[in-house]
C-alpha cells in the first residue's frame, strides 16, 4: 500500500475495486465501514458481484468481467473533459499527460457502457465523486490483478489517482491489499526472479557485486530467472529438472491444475517443505517437515509495509524445524556453509544488504512495527509513500487501451466464471480446514448463481451440478444468491476436491505472469 | 479551551485538558484511575453501568465520568465516600443480576442453594463461571469489597445459546453493559446484535432474537473480547482453559496481509485461544474469524513430523540426515548435469522475512540461478 490502514479513515471518498474486503481482509473492511457508517465518508464499489461492501456504498458499479481498463479510462474521460483533474499536481509531478488524454478521449461514457455494462450516468457520477473529493483512497485486490491485463489494470488505477492528485497525502493513494500474510515480505526479500532483497535488480552489476561480496561468492547469475507461471511449463517441456517448493501448494492454487500436475510429475527431482502433506507434497521425492508461524521467531511485513514480529509460542511437532534451518542445512551440505544462531542474526545480515530495511531492528519493533523504507536506525519509517516525489522522480502516466479478456463466452460455454475466497476459509485450505467450526460454516465448494440464471437453467438451490470449461470439469452444489449477477457465476477456490482451478484459464498477463483466474467461460449441467 | 489558566481539579490536583475530553480521559491521561465497566475505547459512551461515577462540586447528583465532558474549573472527587457507596451499590446490583457464582462464598447459603436449583431447572451453568480470573465485574467486586450476598439473585430468564461452533452466549451472566453491541456496531460494524426488549426482559439480541448462527454475525469475536463477564466466551475455552493456566505470546496473524497483532494463549505446549492485542496498530484489538478461531492447524495430528523420502514409488519416513543428504546430492547432480537454471525454487508468502531472505540467498548464491518466485499472485 502507498498509505496505511488507519489512514483509510481519513479519506472522503473510498473506491474499492476487485476486493471482496469483508471476506478477505475483514479487519480492513471494518476500517472502511467505520469511515462510511460512523463518519459519513463515501464509498464507491466497483465489482462484478454484489459483495457485502456494496451495502455500504453510495454507488455500486457493476462491470462485465475483465473490463477494468475500460471503466477506469471512462472515469478519466469524464474527469478530463469536465476539467476535474488536479492540474497543479499533473503539471508539477507527472509526465505523459498528453498521451493519456488522447487515449481516454475515446472512452466516452456511452462507449464504456457498451463494453462494461456500467450505465453512463453512474460512471459520470462516480467520476465526479472521486475527482471532487478532498482526499480519495483506492483499495484493490486480486480482482484487479488476476487478469491477462492485470498490469494494465494496476497502471490504470495509478493513472486515475495521479490525475486527481490523490496520492502522497493521508487518506489517498493506490492501495493493494495483499492476500497472504507475508506476500509483501516474500517480495521485499527477493523471492522474485528479477530482484534481490529490497528490489535491487539482478541485472544491475553494482547490485550483483555488492550481494556477491556480502555472500562471499565469486559471481551471481546476471539474468532474471523464471516466474512461477513459467517454471511449470518449463518443467513440462523438460527444461526445468528439479524444484524446491517451500510452503506452497501450486496443485490447488495454480490456474489450469491438470496441466500443473503433469508438469510437476515430469520433474526429475521435487522437494517439498511444508507443515502438511499437501497435494503438492504427495508428488515429492523428498518431503521436509517445517515449523509453522507459532513455532518460530522472525518477522512478517503486512500489506501496509509494516514489518512486525513473529514470536515462538509452542514447540514444533516431532522433528519439524524452522524453514530457515532446513535450507541452511541443505546449503551447507552442498558445500556452502550457512549457519545462524537465530532469526535475529539473519535479520541483522539482511538489513545490511537491504537498504529499505536497514533501520528496522528487532529492538525497534518490539512493541510496534515500522513501515519500510526505513534507511537507518534514527529513521521513523515511511507510512506514506510518494509524499514529495515519486521514487522514480516524476510519475509517469501510461496511456493504455482496453483489451478484452482471453476467453469469451459462446454457445458452448455460455456463462462467465469468476473465482475468489470466502471469509471462513483461506487459500488452499490446508490451515483453515483443520478447524472444525470453519468447516461447519463453510463445508464444501459451491457455485454461486443469480436467481435469474438459476431459473433459466431450471435448477433449484442446493442442486448438485457439474461445471465445465474447456480445460476441465468439477461438481459443486448450486447456491442461489443475490450477490451474483445474471450471466456470471462464482466459485471459491479453496477446495481441493472440487478445485475451481481445474476450470480456470492459465492465460498469463504478459508482464507479471499472473494467470487470468478471474474470467473464463463455463457451462452448467445437472450432475450425472 | 486548552488553558493552563482554567484547569480542571481532580482529587485536589490541577490538570489541563483538551477540548472534547471527558473527565475520565483527563483523569486517565494524568494517571488517575477511575474504574469503568461499560466504557469501550473508540466508541460513543453510553453511560450504561455507572461504575465510573464521580462527584462534581456543585452538581446535584453523581456524574458518569466517561460521558461528562471536562470543563474549566470543574472540581472532581473520584473516590469520595459518596462515590464509593454508589459504586458498591452498582456492583451489588450487577452481581445479583444473574448467575455470578464466582462469588458464591459471599452469598448466604440458603439463598444460593435455592438459586442453584432454580438455575439447574432452567438449564443454567452450575460450574464456576468460565470468566473467573478474567472478569471485570469480579475485579471490581474485589476492589470494592463487595460480596454477592446483599440482594438475592434474579432467576435466569433465557437459556444458554451454543448452537454455533465458536461462541457461547450465557444470558444469565450478561450484565447488559452494552459493550458487545458497541464492539459489533461501532468497531467491527457488522451490525449483528443490538439491545432488545425492555425492563426485566432486556436482552442482547441478534436478528430479531435468533441465534448468532442465523444472524449477520460473522464470528469475528469482537464481542467476546469486549465482554467484561462470562456472558460471551469462546466455546473451546469455556470451562476447559482457565486464564491462570496459560502463557501468552504476542505475535502476528498468519492468514491475510492485514497482519493483525494477536496474543496466542498456550497451555501444555498447545495453542488454546487467540485474542487481539488492544491499542496497537494495525488492528487495535480486532481480529476476524480466521485469526481468532482458525488456529487448530497448529496442533493438528496431520502435521508432518518426520522427513519423508520416496522409495519404490511410495513415501517413507527418514532421518533428517538421510533426507538432507538426498536433497543436497540430487540438487548438486542436477546442477552439475543440466546447469543451475534447470532448478527452480518456490519460496513462500507464508514464511518469515528471514526465511525468504535465506531462500533467495540459497537460490542465488548456492544454486547459482535466479529461478526463484512464490505463489502470491496465484
Ligand atoms: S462475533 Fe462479531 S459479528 Fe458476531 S455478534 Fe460478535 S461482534 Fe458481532
Ligand atoms: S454480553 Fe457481555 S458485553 Fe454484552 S451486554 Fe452482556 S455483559 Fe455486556
Ligand atoms: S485476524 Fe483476520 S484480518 Fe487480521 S490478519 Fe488475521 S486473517 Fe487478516
Ligand atoms: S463506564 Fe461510565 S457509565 Fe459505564
Amino acid at each position: 500500500m502507498t498509505n496505511t490502514i488507519a489512514d483509510i479513515e481519513q479519506a472522503d471518498v473510498i473506491l474499492i475495486t476487485g476486493s471482496n474486503t469483508s471476506e478477505n481482509h475483514p479487519v480492513i473492511s471494518s476500517v472502511v465501514k467505520r469511515a462510511v457508517h460512523l463518519k459519513g465518508k463515501q464509498l464507491i464499489v466497483v465489482d462484478p458481484r454484489r459483495i457485502n461492501m456494496a451495502r455500504y456504498a453510495r454507488k455500486w458499479l457493476r462491470p462485465n468481467l475483465g473490463t477494468d481498463v475500460a471503466w477506469i479510462n471512462g472515469l478519466m474521460h469524464v474527469i478530463v473533459s469536465e476539467g476535474l483533474h488536479d492540474q497543479t499536481f499533473v503539471g508539477a509531478r507527472t509526465t505523459g499527460f498528453e498521451a493519456l488524454r488522447k487515449t481516454v478521449e475515446r472512452y466516452t461514457p456511452e462507449y464504456v457502457e457498451k463494453i462494461t455494462g456500467i450505465r453512463a450516468a453512474d460512471l459520470i457520477e462516480a467520476a465526479r465523486m472521486y475527482a471532487g473529493a478532498g482526499r480519495a483512497s483506492i483499495l484493490y485486490c486480486m480482482g484487479i490483478t488476476q487478469h491477462t491485463t492485470g498490469t494494465d489494470n494496476v497502471k490504470s488505477l495509478a493513472n486515475l489517482a495521479m490525475l486527481c492528485g490523490h496520492i502522497g497525502q493521508p487518506g489517498t493513494g493506490v492501495n493493494p491489499l495483499r492476500g497472504q500474510n507475508n506476500v509483501q515480505g516474500a517480495c521485499d526479500m527477493g523471492g522474485l526472479p528479477d530482484v534481490f532483497s529490497g528490489y535491487q535488480k539482478v541485472t544491475d552489476e553494482g547490485a550483483r557485486r555488492r550481494m556477491a561480496a556480502a555472500w562471499k561468492v565469486d559471481n551471481l547469475p546476471a539474468f532474471a530467472g523464471l516466474k512461477v507461471t513459467q517454471m511449470l511449463p518449463a518443467a513440462h517441456d523438460g527444461q526445468l529438472k528439479a524444484m524446491y517448493i517451500i510452503g506452497e501448494n501450486p496443485l490447488v492454487s495454480d490456474a489450469d491444475l491438470n496441466h500443473a500436475e503433469q508438469s510437476l510429475r515430469k520433474l526429475d527431482f521435487l522437494v517439498v517443505q511444508d507443515i502438511f502433506l499437501t497435494e503438492t507434497a504427495k508428488l515429492a521425492d523428498v518431503v521436509l517437515p517445517s515449523a509453522c508461524f507459532a513455532e518460530k521467531d522472525g518477522t512478517f511485513s503486512n500489506t501496509e509495509r509494516r514489518v512486525q514480529r513473529v514470536r515462538k509460542a509452542v514447540e514444533p511437532p516431532g522433528e519439524a524445524r524452522e524453514d530457515w534451518r532446513i535450507v541452511c542445512e541443505v546449503a551447507t551440505r552442498m558445500g556452502y556453509p550457512m549457519s545462524y544462531a537465530d532469526s535475529r542474526q539473519i535479520m541483522d545480515e539482511l538489513r545490511s544488504v537491504t537498504p529499505s530495511y536497514a533501520g528496522i531492528s528487532y529492538e525497534r519493533i518490539e512493541q510496534q512495527g515500522i513501515h519500510w523504507p526505513c534507511p537507518n536506525e534514527e529513521h521513523p519509517g515511511t507510512p506514506i509513500l510518494h509524499r514529495e516525489q515519486f521514487t522514480i522522480g516524476k510519475g509517469v502516466f501510461n496511456a493504455i487501451d482496453y483489451l478484452p479478456p482471453a476467453e469469451a463466452i459462446d454457445r458452448d460455454y455460455p456463462l462467465y466464471l469468476t473465482t475468489g475466497r470466502l471469509l471462513y476459509q483461506y487459500h488452499t485450505g490446508t490451515m483453515t480446514m483443520k478447524t472444525e467450526g470453519l468447516n461447519e460454516i463453510a463445508p464444501e465448494c459451491f457455485v454461486e448463481i443469480s436467481p435469474a440464471d438459476a431459473r433459466s437453467f431450471a435448477m433449484p438451490d442446493g442442486a448438485l451440478v457439474s461445471i465445465a470449461s474447456r480445460r476441465g470439469r468439477i461438481q459443486a452444489r448450486l447456491k442461489i444468491s443475490p450477490k451474483a449477477v445474471q450471466g456470471t457465476v462464482f466459485l471459491p477456490f479453496h477446495y481441493a476436491q472440487a478445485a475451481a482451478n481445474r476450470l480456470t484459464n492459465a492465460a498469463l498477463d504478459p508482464v507479471c505472469g499472473i494467470p487470468e483466474f478471474k474470467v473464463c467461460a463455463v457451462k452448467l449441467e445437472k450432475a450425472a | 479551551m486548552t488553558t493552563a489558566a482554567h484547569p480542571i481539579v481532580i482529587d485536589g490536583q490541577e490538570f489541563t485538558f483538551e477540548p472534547g475530553e471527558t473527565i475520565l480521559d483527563a483523569a486517565r491521561r494524568n494517571g488517575i484511575d477511575i474504574p469503568t465497566l461499560c466504557h469501550l475505547k473508540g466508541t460513543a459512551p453510553t453511560g450504561a453501568c455507572r461504575v465510573c461515577v464521580v462527584e462534581v462540586q456543585g452538581a446535584r447528583s453523581l456524574v458518569a465520568s466517561c460521558v461528562m465532558p471536562a470543563a474549566p474549573k470543574m472540581v472532581v472527587s473520584t473516590e469520595s465516600p459518596k462515590v464509593m457507596a454508589a459504586r458498591r451499590m452498582v456492583i451489588q446490583l450487577l452481581l445479583a443480576s444473574g448467575n455470578h457464582n464466582c462469588l458464591v462464598k459471599g452469598s448466604d447459603g440458603r439463598s444460593y442453594e435455592e438459586y442453584a436449583s432454580r438455575l439447574k431447572r432452567a438449564g443454567g451453568d452450575l460450574e464456576p463461571c468460565p470468566a473467573w480470573g478474567d472478569c471485570r465485574l469480579q475485579e471490581l467486586a474485589w476492589r470494592y469489597n463487595v460480596t454477592g450476598g446483599r440482594f438475592s439473585p434474579t432467576p435466569p430468564r433465557y437459556p444458554i445459546e451454543d448452537v454455533n461452533p465458536f461462541i457461547v452466549r450465557d444470558f444469565a451472566r450478561c450484565i447488559l453493559c452494552g459493550r458487545c453491541v458497541q464492539a459489533c456496531n461501532e468497531v467491527q460494524v457488522n451490525q449483528a446484535i443490538y439491545q432488545g426488549f425492555r425492563g426485566a426482559r432486556s436482552k442482547i439480541v441478534a436478528a430479531g432474537d435468533r441465534p448468532y448462527r442465523e444472524s449477520d454475525c460473522v464470528f469475528c469475536g469482537e464481542c467476546v473480547q469486549a465482554c467484561p463477564t462470562g456472558a460471551l466466551v469462546e466455546k473451546d475455552v469455556r470451562h476447559r482453559v482457565r486464564p491462570w493456566e496459560t502463557r501468552k505470546v504476542r505475535t502476528t496473524c498468519s492468514y491475510c496481509g492485514v497482519g493483525c497483532q494477536q496474543e496466542i494463549h498456550v497451555k501444555d505446549n498447545r495453542v488454546v485461544q487467540v485474542t487481539g492485542v488492544e491499542n496497537v496498530p494495525p488492528n487495535l484489538g480486532s481480529l476476524c474469524v480466521k485469526g481468532r478461531f482458525g488456529f487448530d492447524f497448529v496442533g493438528s495430528s496431520e502435521r508432518l513430523t518426520k522427513p519423508l523420502i520416496r522409495e519404490n514409488g511410495a513415501l517413507r519416513e527418514a532421518s533428517w540426515d538421510e533426507a538432507l543428504d538426498r536433497v543436497a546430492r540430487r540438487l548438486s547432480e542436477v546442477k552439475a548435469g543440466s546447469g543451475p537454471d534447470s532448478i527452480g525454487v518456490l519460496t513462500s508468502a507464508r514464511i518469515t522475512n528471514e526465511e525468504n531472505y535465506i531462500a533467495q540467498k540459497f537460490t542465488r548464491a548456492v544454486l547459482q540461478t535466479n529461478n526463484i518466485d512464490h505463489c502470491a499472485r496465484l
